[in-house]
């Protein structure tokens, strides 16, 4: 018990006297997961759109594939990006391993899939007819899938909630490939599972309530949106 | 494009799917400030030709014709599409105010501010809605719903207005407001329409001319009031109301007057068709007066006989009388008859109807 309210104690201390160490691995987070769910909204919004309304043969398949990639392991990515981007790999060039880049083309590979099916899913429960009738109204392509972007804005919102909640909470890629590399490449997650291991629980503590209120901050901001605009 | 060159002329249009024909029509003229209803029961092709003219299904063979220029070979779509609108039978209203509704079309041309304000003040009052401007479109009921995907179509001030049975998911009441602010909005502005119904009430109301339809192919054209008197085959008859129709055949003709043989009995009609001509003879159920005695004898031209009642069903002000034999089968009663008259099932009544009410198809025309 001692050992579960010393933490929480020395947790709380760091966290009101804003440690240095805490701030910038925070802040770090904040970049590398914010920067990975942009990229991820741009990509994976606009093939989802694109995808949601077009008919081409091996759609089927490919919306599979997309499915599957909701629920890749961060694992996996890390191999893969680790693989890539390796000394004398395919992108080796770029000299960009264990670095915050590194993390961000993981997490945005995380995140794409996850934005891409519930966009896709978004546009399709729109009406059918809705793409014929904005075209009867004069819309060019383009037009029209802005205004159906923003008719499916509600479950559009829940894409970057879950693309964002995906990738803040991921350690297995942003360990693998951005190695934990403390006042560079050390995030939330990371440093969770370095301190726990070390046996400072204190600094875990304070860095899992971080995390949490993190999540729960955007999640609460998005969801205010969605339910302002509830259909009454 | 001369002046009295038609403003959209459809040439040997042609649509399938999975290899059979969901449109098939030779030729059909559209005439500049025209009300066009296209008639025919679900699934007849109605829609289909409206996305067709729409620009948003691509024939398989023929042509679409707008003011001398095919509209599929285009160099830009985008400039045909932005002449037309078209109302569906889904408002399809988007997840906006009712004002930003009916402005979208004006913000996709890219209308300037102070027009757009001022074409959507028009139209938000043609379809009188203006106290409505600032409610999201959800919180709608379905007429006010119809009349904002109005007002929008209207707004564009379209060349071509494609309706697709825009009254079919309105209640009664409804409808009856709707339609007569949609007739004072389309003579007004008289803008070329062509009107996707099944209802003939509707189509006989508004329109100038009736395409009436059946499996994607057209079964007549005419004005309402030709299509009504003379329906080209039994199919088109039955479809605008005529209940009553017999196979026959023509016994003997003298003087425009014949002698027709329908269901074992005997009537008269009027006409000019050679003894032996098969026909199909059509008798609505309006045009038939039932009475308990025997109408007055002598009158050239009119038939009786005397049947007796099977069935009947109130429907309001009226009642339909349906009578045990073969020819006719049914009479509508007005309110004013039926105190004259015993109405009783098994009851023996006369059913008496001038020979010039008798509709005559000759054979040649059926199936056409």
């Amino acid at each position: 018990m001692d050992l579960i309210l010393e933490g929480l104690q020395k947790a709380f201390w760091l966290l009101v006297t804003l440690d240095s160490e805490v701030l910038g691995i925070t802040w770090l987070s904040l970049k590398v997961s914010g920067t990975a769910t942009l990229i991820s909204l741009v990509i994976g919004v606009s093939c989802g759109v694109w995808i949601g309304f077009s008919d081409f043969p091996g759609r089927r398949f490919l919306v599979s594939m997309i499915n599957t990639g909701m629920g890749l392991p961060p694992v996996v990515v890390g191999l893969l990006v680790t693989i890539f981007l390796w000394r004398n790999g395919p992108l080796g060039f770029l000299g960009i391993l264990y670095s915050p880049a590194a993390m961000i083309i993981a997490q945005a590979i995380i995140a794409t899939p996850i934005v891409m099916g519930i966009s896709l899913a978004a546009i399709q429960q729109l009406p059918k007819k809705l793409e014929l009738q904005l075209l009867a109204l004069g819309a060019t392509k383009a037009q029209m899938a802005w205004m159906l972007v923003k008719e499916a804005r509600l479950p559009l919102l829940a894409a970057v909630m879950a693309g964002f909640g995906g990738v803040i909470s991921e350690v297995g890629a942003s360990m693998m490939v951005g190695g934990n590399i403390m006042g560079y490449s050390r995030v939330l997650t990371t440093a969770t599972v370095m301190e726990t291991s070390k046996g400072n629980f204190d600094m875990a503590i304070a860095l899992s309530t971080i995390l949490l209120l993190l999540a729960y901050l955007v999640t609460l901001i998005l969801t205010s949106i969605q339910q302002r605009e509830r259909p009454r | 494009m001369k002046a009295e060159d038609p403003l959209l002329q459809i040439i040997g249009l042609t649509l399938e799917r999975q290899r059979s024909f969901l449109l098939q029509i030779p030729r059909l003229f559209i005439q500049q400030g025209e009300i066009l209803s296209l008639i025919g029961p679900n699934g007849c092709g109605k829609t289909t030709l409206l996305m067709a003219l729409a620009g948003l299904l691509r024939p398989r063979s023929g042509q679409i014709i707008f003011k001398g220029e095919p509209i599929h070979r285009l160099p830009n779509p985008l400039t045909y599409r932005r002449r037309i609108a078209m109302v569906f039978q889904e408002s399809l209203l988007l997840n906006t105010t009712v004002w930003d509704n009916v402005s979208v079309g004006l913000k996709f041309r890219g209308v300037r501010k102070s027009l757009l304000r001022e074409k959507v003040m028009e139209n938000l009052e043609r379809f009188h809605i203006t106290h409505l401007s600032r409610r999201l479109a959800r919180t709608l009921s379905g007429g006010e719903a119809q009349r904002t995907s109005l007002a929008r179509a209207f707004a564009v001030e379209p060349e071509i207005l494609l309706l697709d049975e825009p009254f079919s998911s309105l209640d009664l009441p409804s409808t009856e407001a709707l339609m007569e602010d949609l007739e004072t909005a389309l003579r007004e502005t008289r803008t070329t329409t062509v009107f996707a119904t099944h209802n003939r009430t509707e189509a006989l109301r508004l329109s100038d001319r009736m395409v009436v339809m059946n499996s994607g192919k057209i079964r007549q054209i005419g004005t309402p009031g030709h299509v009504m008197n003379h329906p080209a085959d039994p199919f088109v008859a039955s479809f605008v109301g005529v209940e009553n129709i017999s196979p026959g055949r023509v016994l003997a003709c003298k003087h425009n007057r014949l002698i027709i043989s329908v269901a074992g009995q005997e009537i008269e009609a009027l006409g000019d068709l050679p003894a032996g001509t098969e026909v199909t003879v059509c008798l609505r159920p309006e045009k038939i007066f039932l009475s308990a005695a025997r109408p007055l004898q002598g009158s050239i031209g009119f038939n009786a006989l005397k049947m007796p009642i099977r069935r009947m069903v109130f429907v309001g002000s009226y009642a339909r009388v349906y009578l045990d034999g073969l020819f006719p089968r049914v009479a509508i009663l007005d309110h004013r008859e039926m105190p004259t008259l015993p109405l009783e099932t098994g009851q023996m009544v006369w059913a008496s109807f001038a020979a010039a009410s008798v509709q005559l198809i000759a054979s040649e025309n059926m199936g056409a």
